[in-house]
């Protein structure tokens, strides 16, 4: 296990963790500013048009959403796990919780992927979207939105009568959906950045670079790692639970 | 480091090649290499600044065939005046360039807590200006630099590339800010409290805590015109249900407090310069200190005052206004602290020093023209007027940009060892002041007579007003070449630094000029910023020598231990 390499500018190791540690907080501060646009966005239509974010949550499936919160949720702990081993110089336990981190995230985007295809098909997208069901001027609703897809049974688009919908309560369905994939997809990016982290900590971890007195990467990783749940933590209940 | 005792040996000939400046992780070449950029970024929005000025030199009576732009031109061409000069030029000014140089000297560091993310932020400056520059060839950008909704979204120019390019500048100004934050929490030396800092630091903290809350709410709301461009999200879009006053919120949260990203810096230059060019401590230190703090948490609730007009709610406005008001509070504690500063000081006329009383009247008239437009009744009137132009150019280019000049000439001989010459650097100043009034007072009264801007054509009741207005951009931009030309002429012909040209008390006068590659050959040990009596004139150098020298190192001070011990 290796030491800490002390950069020239600093004066102790102490030092230079702190850094970077405080470095890393003040990140994340710019990271919540980030999203708290679209959190902004999302308060005041909900608080505008909460009718139609009500439905409009109703196509969203709150089992793959819950499947989800509970594999970020397991993967925060094995990411603070691996500190934990980090610091206690257990290569193998570091790896190992690196590994469980990495497919919960894998699967994490697998979940989401199959959500995002889905919605696709069913034209439950914004409202300028090619294929969205939910366009303002139903003359644009392309026809084979109007019957679902080949194969696919009942369509959304007769179960909840979209077709006699209010053109302004539409309108706002689509603002939702808009909201829901900025949302997602931006936390999505953020999801695969730290795939990316993961398998670098991974790879350093490998090579023996991290132990008792040189573990700044893994918790600054983790740190990241902790703060791309906690925004899915809010998520899932924003978009998902309204009732 | 072995080259450490070699005085010959600075961290401008250290290494040499242009790859040894572009892969560098040295602050101090950072810095340089910034202001290098900024002040290329300046040539080129002046040159646009000059094209707009000729356009309004004579009404066109609305028959294009009489105008020296094409309408088209005319509104590409202020639009990128004003996206150039904000993003590339005056936000980055201070802070990225001389903020880069001097920080982590003034605490006696060798060099910012994070030196890869430094240069990463530099060349993401990089990035961000070469994607502008791509927009201006791909088509151009008419949205004027505040990209508002719907138009944004609609516009056939290539608002995606520019809006992704201040996006990336955004990242740049964010990664200098938290690299400012840490760097003066962590890397203080032993003896310097909060309440030892110079007054520069006070500045650049506030300014980063504005660039990293506020610069990701404006990074976002651009990608959500990108977004919105692309793939028709319409969260901005009324046709789509969205709502366009949505976007201005967002732009404004974060374009109001980036006025204070460009003020407080100068403000923090100025403070240095009262100080020094006074001989004299300070007055009011922890007012000014605690003004910067006061001005970086105002900044973040008063951003509805460029909205007044925009059907937002009349409470809102209300607030908002009364809030505005208070900001004047700190900024003129600043101005009277200066002034007192003055006051029975032995006051030298160096060029710094005229660029900063310049910035009083400037930023005098500036601040008080703002309470104009922060009153409901009379902003309705002055809304979208040439009222709006004068007071925001007077403060940004006025105060901001002459306090960037105040402070290129402050640490000109510290960044490259030579000294200008005097005179012309004074004339440049007075001439670039003259100028700069010149083009602007007028612009004042157009505007109260009713001069919309950004109009590309003009009723001809508002010439006389143009033509002196034009007249005065010549003279200001003559000014400003003589200036640069002045800076320039010091790398042949001026007589080499001293250590401390000016007399300060400040750490990064206790090192030669130019720096040794690691600023200091020895760590300096920490006294009172504006303590003058620490140093004493030397004729046989034409500079400042310590009192009582340290004995390993003859720039610095000896401090003793009784006086580190007082306050903090």
């Amino acid at each position: 296990m290796s030491q800490a390499k002390l950069a020239h500018h600093f004066e102790s190791v102490e030092q230079q963790f702190d850094t970077a540690k405080l470095g890393m907080w003040i990140f994340l501060l710019t990271e919540i500013m980030f999203f708290s646009v679209l959190f902004v966005a999302y308060t005041v239509y909900r608080a505008s048009h909460a009718d139609a974010f009500q439905y409009a949550s109703q196509f969203l499936d709150t089992n793959l959403g819950a499947a989800n919160t509970l594999l970020l949720l397991l993967s925060s702990f094995t990411a603070a796990w691996a500190v934990r081993c980090a610091q206690l110089g257990q290569k193998r336990g570091l790896m190992l919780n690196l590994l469980v981190t990495v497919v919960c995230a894998l699967g994490f985007m697998g979940i989401k992927y199959h959500e995002y295809s889905h919605k696709y098909h069913e034209g439950l997208l914004w409202g300028g979207a090619r294929h969205s069901i939910f366009k303002a001027d139903p003359a644009q609703v392309l026809p084979e939105m109007k019957h679902g897809h080949e194969g696919g049974g009942e369509s959304v688009w007769e179960s909840h009568h979209v077709e006699t919908m209010d053109p302004a309560l539409k309108k706002q369905v689509g603002i939702f959906f808009g909201i829901y994939f900025c949302l997602t997809g931006l936390h999505g990016i953020h999801v695969l950045v730290g795939i990316g982290v993961m398998l670098w900590l991974l790879w350093r971890a490998s090579r023996d670079h991290f132990g008792p007195d040189n573990f700044t990467a893994v918790d600054l990783g983790a740190l990241y790692w902790h703060l791309v749940d906690l925004i899915w933590i809010f998520l899932f209940p924003l978009l998902y639970l309204i009732s | 480091m072995t080259h450490a005792h070699d005085p010959s040996l600075n961290y401008l000939n250290c290494r040499k090649g242009l790859r040894s400046w572009l892969g560098t992780l040295d602050h101090k070449r950072i810095g340089v290499m910034y202001m290098w950029s900024i002040i290329a970024s300046m040539i080129l929005g002046g040159i646009l600044a000059m094209l707009i000025r000729a356009e309004l030199w004579a009404p066109n009576n609305g028959d294009p065939a009489q105008a020296v732009l094409s309408q088209d031109t005319y509104n590409q061409f202020f639009t990128l005046h004003g996206a150039i000069m904000i993003f590339l030029v005056i936000i980055p000014s201070i802070p990225a360039a001389l903020g880069n140089f001097v920080l982590p000297m003034m605490l006696g560091a060798k060099d910012v807590a994070f030196p890869r993310i430094n240069r990463l932020s530099y060349h993401l400056y990089l990035i961000g200006a070469a994607l502008l520059v791509v927009s201006i060839l791909t088509g151009g950008l008419d949205t004027g630099w505040t990209f508002y909704a719907p138009y944004s979204t609609t516009t056939e120019t290539s608002v995606v590339v520019a809006v992704f390019g201040a996006f990336v500048l955004g990242f740049s100004s964010i990664f200098t800010g938290l690299n400012f934050i840490v760097t003066i929490h962590k890397m203080r030396p032993p003896g310097m409290g909060w309440f030892k800092m110079p007054l520069f630091l006070w500045a650049l903290y506030a300014t980063s805590i504005i660039q990293i809350l506020a610069t990701p709410v404006l990074g976002l709301a651009l990608m959500l015109i990108a977004v919105e461009r692309i793939m028709g999200v319409g969260i901005f879009n009324p046709e789509l249900g969205g709502d366009p006053v949505l976007f201005q919120h967002l732009f404004w949260f974060y374009s109001h407090p980036a006025v204070y990203v460009m003020i407080l810096p100068a403000m923090g230059v100025l403070s240095e310069c009262f100080a020094t060019f006074s001989r004299k401590h300070i007055f009011g230190y922890r007012f000014i200190a605690y003004s910067s703090i006061a001005i970086a948490i105002f900044s973040f609730i008063v951003w509805g005052h460029h909205m007044f007009v925009s059907g937002q709610s009349q409470l809102a406005s209300v607030i908002f206004s009364a809030l505005t008001f208070s900001v004047a509070i700190p900024s003129a504690i600043k101005v009277f602290n200066w002034v007192a500063t003055m006051y029975k000081g032995s006051v030298s006329l160096d060029t710094p020093m005229l660029y900063a009383l310049s910035v009083i009247w400037l930023f005098g008239i500036g601040g008080l023209t703002g309470l104009f437009l922060a009153t409901l009744s009379t902003d309705i009137h002055l809304h979208d007027t040439y009222f709006v132009v004068a007071h925001f150019h007077f403060v940004m280019v006025g105060s901001a940009l002459f306090s960037f000049l105040a402070g290129v000439h402050y640490w000109w001989p510290k960044m490259f060892g030579v000294m200008y010459r005097e005179w012309p650097g004074r004339i440049a100043c007075a001439v670039s002041f003259v100028g700069f009034n010149l083009t602007f007072i007028p612009q004042f009264l157009a505007g109260t007579h009713g001069m919309p801007r950004r109009y590309w054509d003009y009723h001809p009741m508002y010439e006389p007003y143009n033509k002196v207005s034009t007249i005065g951009a010549v003279i200001l931009g003559l000014g400003l070449v003589w200036a640069l030309v002045n800076l320039l002429r010091s790398f042949g012909s001026g007589r080499q630094a001293p250590a401390n040209p000016w007399g300060a008390a400040t750490l990064e006068w206790m090192t030669p000029s130019p720096a040794p590659p690691h600023n200091f050959d020895f760590a300096p040990a920490v006294g009172d910023p504006y303590d003058m009596d620490l140093v004493r004139y030397d004729e046989s150098i034409d500079g400042y020598v310590p009192v009582r020298p340290h004995p390993d190192d003859p720039h610095i001070p000896l401090v003793e231990p009784a006086e580190q011990e007082d306050e903090q």
